[in-house]
């Protein structure tokens, strides 16, 4: 809407065409990562070990590992992608395979083993160790990614989005009535019943994860989101990263410059799905299910609406965005807002409007801060404008 | 002779591509007509499958059009992608449902009764999806004019999420029956075995006029003359005395007032509604828009009677719980072949 880029939005101090400043200094953006991964490594001893409390923040530690890698997409590259729970499904997909007694009839109803200890060794089905498992998501993952990306390479913006939906709905679908498929006596999938269930972690030189213990879970979850935080600190100020960028600021001038667009953006695709599928694998094997019933478009929204109240693009912002829209998700409709009417002495049951709830705060959150709650420096400036250029943006480019 | 060796037209490579941005785009969209034809000759010896698929197809087809329309009049002013639209459509057909069940029009009503029920019943059901959509642009979507073009996105998320609810508090989670006023299966006309039935004949009928008036107002209108320019160009526009606000709520009121017409049909056609309809409904929509081209009205209608013939023969020969997979496969072939879809869009990016 060329009627944006006239109009001056509160809080924006753009003089000059110049960045703002920034609001942390660099060594201290550094600093912070350790500093708060620590302090939130001692976070559930204030708790009791199986407390529902410890679950919600793994959740949440999950999703802020997927926030992250839909925020290479969406934010850094400028693609904007309906369809991540695709990579979701996958990554829990390759838990449930590699880590289940789901091909039951695998090496005779004897099973095969890789590197598992515990129960798991004798039970029939794949099982392979869980770092394994991980690195088996990453692959699956990246190839979907890029798979899913070859055909929006040549589309603009909102193309995008809807060919990313067609996938994931068409992957949701797949997981659905997977169950239909058998091939050699194999179903697919196990739709709608889920895969269960799926073998609990199991990390060399520790005991296998406990369901009732769920400390081990949540710091390896934030194991996890330090990876991603690391990993996507370092991409962002590479030089792939400022190619997303470019690429994602104009389009045309990128390629001028020399940047390969096809690649660029192919990396960016398989490097974020590569952190859906990291957190798919988790989330299968920490919800103990593999379901079909999971891997809805909704999903997708959720993860989307994370990075966009976070602040596409800000790494930060997407950090606070998933915590924050999982606590609401997990935690607070479900358990604070429903107290609400039996306290005022109502009869009335709010688990009935927990959608319409959940829509509010979409709403209200939007309209109050539409740039997100963290926004991102040169985001701020610039996204009022599309991921794509239009012959305006390359005449009339702030200098 | 130098000069004679150089190729006088483009070179092969995007011949190639020219050829494969043809015709491969009409081959896929053949490619499952025409595999069931086939085999339809080869077991039954005649057609009569697949024309009942393509009947059914197109009058179903109809109804997607309506509601496509809606967004693709919105996606060429605003290019918002709103979601809460297939939603406009489900509430709708909620409300017309509530409506006639209130007028008291039961099936054995006499057919000048049911005639001006009906048509009651469609203005109601018109005037308030009109309302609701125009009022969600008021809400949702103007204060965010100049905000990043995400932030419009996730409040259209928001208000879908919003109306479900709605929907799941006023009729149950589950399908609801309604009273099937048309005689919806009754068979009026056979043509070469083919046979036509009161839905199909109501769809049509209630489509085509809808239509006509639609195209007729845009084209020749000064309101829809303000909505074409608005779309092309909101400063120029705005410079030449349009009130680009007034004529962006009124393309939220047409948009919202096609897909209440079509919420009737659906209710009338299908004799059941539930609160999901319109997320499935609106995603389906919304890939007819795109693949006839985005912003362009007469590609929406293709785009919408492409899709329900896709989805008749799916739901058909493969089995409902693949339509979708079945859709959206087509959405991505039609991507990967034409991106700018079958009529070629109208939007400002596309100049």
């Amino acid at each position: 809407m060329s009627a944006a880029t006239e109009a001056k939005r509160p809080g924006e101090t753009v003089k000059g065409g110049r960045l703002p400043k920034p609001a942390l200094p660099p060594w201290f953006e550094k600093a912070l990562v350790p500093i708060l991964l620590i302090a939130a490594a001692f976070l559930p001893f204030f708790f009791e070990s199986g407390d529902t409390f410890v679950q919600t923040c793994t959740q949440a530690l999950a999703y802020v590992v997927m926030a992250l890698g839909l925020n290479i997409v969406v934010g850094f590259a400028g693609l904007l992608d309906l369809g991540y729970v695709a990579f979701f499904a996958i990554g829990a997909y390759t838990a449930g395979y590699f880590g289940s007694g789901f091909f039951s009839k695998v090496g005779g109803g004897e099973g095969w083993h890789f590197l598992v200890g515990g129960t798991a060794a004798k039970l029939p089905g794949i099982h392979v160790n869980f770092l394994l498992i991980l690195v088996l998501a990453v692959i699956a993952t990246a190839i979907a990614g890029m798979i899913i990306g070859l055909p929006t390479l040549r589309l603009r913006g909102d193309y995008i989005a809807i060919v990313t939906l067609a996938f994931g709905e068409i992957i949701g679908r797949i997981a659905i009535n997977g169950d239909s498929i058998v091939i050699g006596g194999q179903p697919l999938t196990a739709g709608r019943q889920g895969i269960s269930p799926v073998d609990k972690i199991d990390l060399p030189g520790l005991a296998p994860f406990g369901l009732l213990d769920l400390r081990p879970w949540y710091w390896f979850a934030l194991v996890l989101v330090g990876f991603v935080l690391f990993v996507n600190f370092r991409l962002r100020d590479s030089r792939l990263g400022r190619a997303w960028v470019a690429l994602r600021e104009d389009e045309i001038a990128a390629v001028a410059m020399g940047v390969p667009a096809v690649k660029t953006k192919l990396l960016a695709y398989a490097t974020g799905a590569a952190m859906g599928g990291i957190a798919g694998a988790f989330l299968g094997s920490f919800l103990n299910t593999v379901n079909a019933d999971q891997f809805q478009f909704y999903f997708s929204i959720l993860v989307l609406a994370m990075i966009i109240l976070g602040g596409l693009g800000s790494i930060w912002g997407v950090v606070l965005g998933a915590i924050a829209l999982s606590f609401i998700n997990t935690w607070f409709i479900p358990d604070v807002i429903n107290s609400w009417p039996g306290k005022l002495g109502l009869d009335f049951d709010a688990t009935q409007i927990t959608f319409a709830i959940y829509g509010f705060l979409l709403v209200m959150m939007m309209l109050l801060r539409p740039q997100g709650l963290l926004p991102e420096r040169r985001h701020k400036m610039e996204l009022a404008e599309h991921a794509e250029t239009s012959d305006e943006t390359l005449y009339t480019a702030q200098a | 002779m130098e000069a004679a060796s150089i190729p006088a037209g483009p070179p092969v490579s995007q011949r190639v591509r020219a050829l494969v941005g043809t015709y491969g785009l009409t081959l896929v969209l053949l490619a499952l007509p025409l595999y069931y034809a086939i085999s339809d000759l080869v077991h039954d010896g005649n057609l009569v499958r697949l024309g009942e698929n393509l009947t059914a197809g197109i009058s179903n087809g109809a109804i997607w059009a309506l509601v496509a329309i809606g967004y693709t009049l919105v996606y060429g002013i605003v290019e918002l992608i709103n979601f809460a639209h297939g939603e406009v459509f489900m509430i709708g057909s909620f409300v017309s449902a509530a409506f006639f069940m209130t007028l008291g029009l039961t099936k054995g009503a006499s057919a000048i009764v049911l005639f001006f029920g009906l048509l009651l019943t469609l203005c109601v059901a018109m005037l308030a999806s009109g309302m609701l959509n125009a009022m969600i642009e008021r809400v949702g979507y103007k204060p965010l004019r100049t905000a990043p073009k995400l932030a419009p996105l996730i409040t259209a998320v928001g208000f879908s999420f919003i109306l479900q609810n709605v929907g799941l508090l006023w009729k149950g989670g589950s399908q609801q029956g309604i009273p099937d006023l048309i005689n919806a299966q009754h068979t009026v006309v056979t043509l070469f075995g083919i046979t036509i039935e009161n839905a199909d004949v109501l769809s049509i009928a209630v489509t085509v006029p809808l239509l006509l008036v639609m195209t007729t107002f845009i084209s020749r209108s000064r309101l829809g003359k303000a909505m074409r320019a608005t779309a092309q160009d909101p400063e120029a526009a705005r410079l030449m005395g349009i009130n680009v606000d007034t004529t962006i709520s009124l393309t939220f009121l047409i948009g919202g007032m096609l897909a209440g017409a079509a919420g009737l049909i659906y209710a009338l056609y299908q004799t059941t509604i539930w609160y999901f309809q319109g997320f499935t409904g609106g995603l389906i929509a919304f890939t007819a828009a795109v693949m006839g081209g985005i912003g362009n009205l007469r590609g929406a209608v293709l785009g919408g009677l492409i899709i329900g013939c896709i989805q008749q023969i799916s739901d058909n020969r493969i089995g409902s719980a693949w339509t979708p997979a079945v859709v959206f496969s087509y959405l991505v072939l039609i991507m990967v072949f034409k991106p700018s879809g079958l009529l070629g869009e109208q939007t400002r990016d596309a100049g």
